[in-house]
């Protein structure tokens, strides 16, 4: 399911994948569902610029044209090359990238840590780019961030650490504890008040980045690589601690990683960075269906791996009568019973060499390659059915 | 004969501590004292501005990085002693004579502040660039960066240089003598050397040993405690 634009009370859920797709009648179908109430409720007590601004699926954080480069005696390095985004109010964006593509630079332009050579960054209505100093320390208190090393200050407890910001932002002494108490438990922390960073695991520590990251209540969170330091059992917990942040408040959340896995579990869109260029963006769900770049599809298949061996591919070819097909299915198709009605349908044979079912956020994702055994008439009718069944079918190896 | 002279080395022993050795521990704790804590009040803010406008730091500033950096580097490049005279007329100027124990505390500070500068930078550049992004993100001023993040973050690695930097000064008022400082210094070259007191040496030395090892010892202690 995927979010394209919601106004304050609902928001339009289709499959992309489908729209391509020649056969089907009613590929452009969209359900209508109500947005759950986080979406439409407003915090107290908030700060910054007002959010009626960003209504009805205007976009939180525009980036338009963004360029930043470096010089240095060898020469100028391009490490942004006129990006641009947009990014919808609460979703959870990946930007996903192999390092040194350029995606840490382009988080940190978008709090201003790095000066972009040209190009705007609007969030919440303000293009940090024309702020005076001043204005911009106010910006950022709007915008909070969270660093694969944590950056806690080792000088202070757990509890200090997260009163910093409310500190630099001037909140009073006794807002500021019974904030801090609310974010320890917000965090699951409650214990770990008065110990020191140094006596936390890596999990615990990013729990405290991320408590103090909210403190100032931003309405955006930047993850720069936030779980990339921790081991999969800990990126999961964080992960979820984020997603649960992520619907209770409302936060629209930017979140840099290398891994695909990350992007898997929680983002709503996913933008795929490459030698400083966005190559392809959108939902998670039509990117992971119809990648458009070689990249792209490297990154999904370190989650989805569906290559085969080729050893077995070569046995495979000595079929001539045979052609290998990937089928992707989505959401309540993972469910149908998709090979008896097609054997049942079509009067071909299959072989099933690879299959896997995971969860794409709260969605069902399923591959299965199949060996499809028939004479190229039957295969023909066989792949017609397929359609007709609104599944992606990718032919990998095709009948002699 | 041997029996006399042994009565009479006793005697000028207990004197001289009395007389000397005590004095002259006083001048060399107030010479040090004096000359940390003031060289501190120049050094610091040279040190925390020589780190905060470096390169790709919060307010970066080539021209007066490289200005201050200069300055520190040929006062460091002075030899104290040459220092120490060449400074007569203006020590004369700040304290009102350019003779002894405060005098001497004049060129100390001049001698130690450069010191310092480059003590504390080094200590505040051992806090992680990530930590200072981390509050820039959150909106902090540089100054609320200079008094909560930087000084805070790197308070062990600092008490460690004021006791390298307190130390330091020790030896160099071992030089006061020249302009008439005193101290234990001093008095181990007047008697100790020059009129062949090696008993009058030794004591000055096992107190100068003494005073080092507790200086030490309290920086140490308490940059671990203030270490978590």
């Amino acid at each position: 399911m995927v979010l394209r634009g919601f106004s304050s009370r609902s928001f339009v859920v289709r499959w992309p994948w489908t729209a391509k797709c020649p056969c089907s009648q009613d590929s452009n179908r969209t359900f209508e569902i109500r947005a759950p109430p986080w979406m439409a409720r407003r915090r107290d007590g908030e700060k910054g610029p007002s959010r009626n601004s960003d209504k009805g699926g205007k976009p939180l954080i525009q980036i338009n044209q963004l360029v930043k480069k470096y010089s240095s005696r060898q020469g100028t390095i391009i490490a942004i090359d006129n990006v641009s985004l947009n990014i919808l109010q609460g979703a959870i964006y990946g930007i996903i990238g192999l390092s040194g593509a350029g995606k840490s630079t382009l988080v940190r332009c978008l709090n201003l840590l790095e000066k972009p050579t040209s190009g705007q960054i609007v969030v919440a209505g303000q293009d940090l780019t024309k702020l005076s100093n001043q204005e911009l320390r106010q910006a950022r208190q709007n915008i909070g961030m969270i660093f694969q090393h944590f950056y806690l200050l080792q000088s202070r407890t757990v509890a200090e650490n997260i009163a910093f910001p409310l500190e630099i932002a001037g909140v009073p002494k006794k807002e500021i504890s019974i904030r801090v108490k609310e974010l320890l438990h917000l965090v699951g922390l409650d214990d770990k008040s008065s110990a020191y960073p140094a006596q936390l695991s890596g999990g615990q520590k990013q729990r405290v980045g991320i408590a103090r990251a909210l403190a100032t209540k931003p309405q955006v969170l930047l993850c720069d690589e936030a779980t990339s330091a921790l081991d999969p059992q800990t990126t999961l917990s964080i992960l979820n601690l984020l997603r649960d942040i992520n619907q209770k408040l409302g936060l629209t959340i930017v979140m840099i990683t290398h891994e695909m896995k990350v992007v898997k579990e929680i983002c709503t869109d996913v933008a795929v960075i490459h030698e400083a260029r966005i190559v392809e963006n959108g939902p998670v769900e039509s990117v992971f269906i119809k990648p458009q770049s070689d990249i792209a599809r490297q990154f999904i298949s370190t989650v989805f791996p569906n290559e085969l061996p080729a050893d077995l591919l070569k046995e495979l070819s000595t079929h001539r009568d045979s052609e290998i097909v990937r089928i992707q299915f989505l959401g309540s198709r993972a469910s149908d019973p998709i090979i008896t009605d097609l054997l049942r349908s079509c009067d071909v044979r299959a072989n099933i060499l690879y299959g896997s079912i995971d969860h794409l956020r709260s969605t069902l994702f399923g591959t299965l390659t199949l060996e499809l055994l028939g004479n190229p008439a039957q295969l023909k009718e066989a792949h017609r059915y397929l359609a007709s069944r609104e599944l992606k079918v990718e032919v990998i190896q095709h009948a002699l | 004969m041997p029996f006399d002279s042994s009565l009479l080395f006793q005697v000028t022993f207990w004197t001289d501590l009395l007389r000397l050795i005590i004095p002259a521990t006083g001048e060399t704790l107030y010479m040090v004292a004096a000359s940390t804590i003031f060289a501190y009040l120049l050094g610091l803010p040279l040190g925390i501005i020589l780190v905060v406008t470096s390169p790709g730091h919060i307010m970066p500033n080539p021209w007066v990085e490289r200005t201050l950096g200069t300055l520190v580097n040929i006062l460091r490049s002075a030899p104290f002693i040459i220092l120490l005279v060449a400074l007569i007329p203006f020590t004369k100027s700040v304290v009102g004579t350019s003779i002894g124990t405060t005098a001497a505390i004049v060129p100390l500070v001049i001698s130690a502040a450069p010191f310092v500068a480059r003590v504390v930078e080094s200590s505040l550049k051992e806090v992680p660039y990530g930590v200072i992004e981390a509050a820039l993100s959150m909106g902090a001023s540089p100054k609320q960066i200079i008094q909560k993040v930087l000084l805070p973050e790197a308070k062990a690695s600092l008490i460690l240089g004021v006791a390298i930097t307190t130390i330091s000064v020790i030896g160099y008022t071992a030089m006061a003598g020249t302009v008439g400082g005193g101290g234990l210094g001093d008095l181990a070259i007047q008697y100790g050397y020059n009129r062949f007191r090696t008993d009058i040496m030794i004591v000055t030395v096992v107190i100068l040993v003494v005073i080092v090892q507790i200086i030490q010892s309290l920086g140490t202690a308490l940059a671990r405690k203030l270490t978590h």
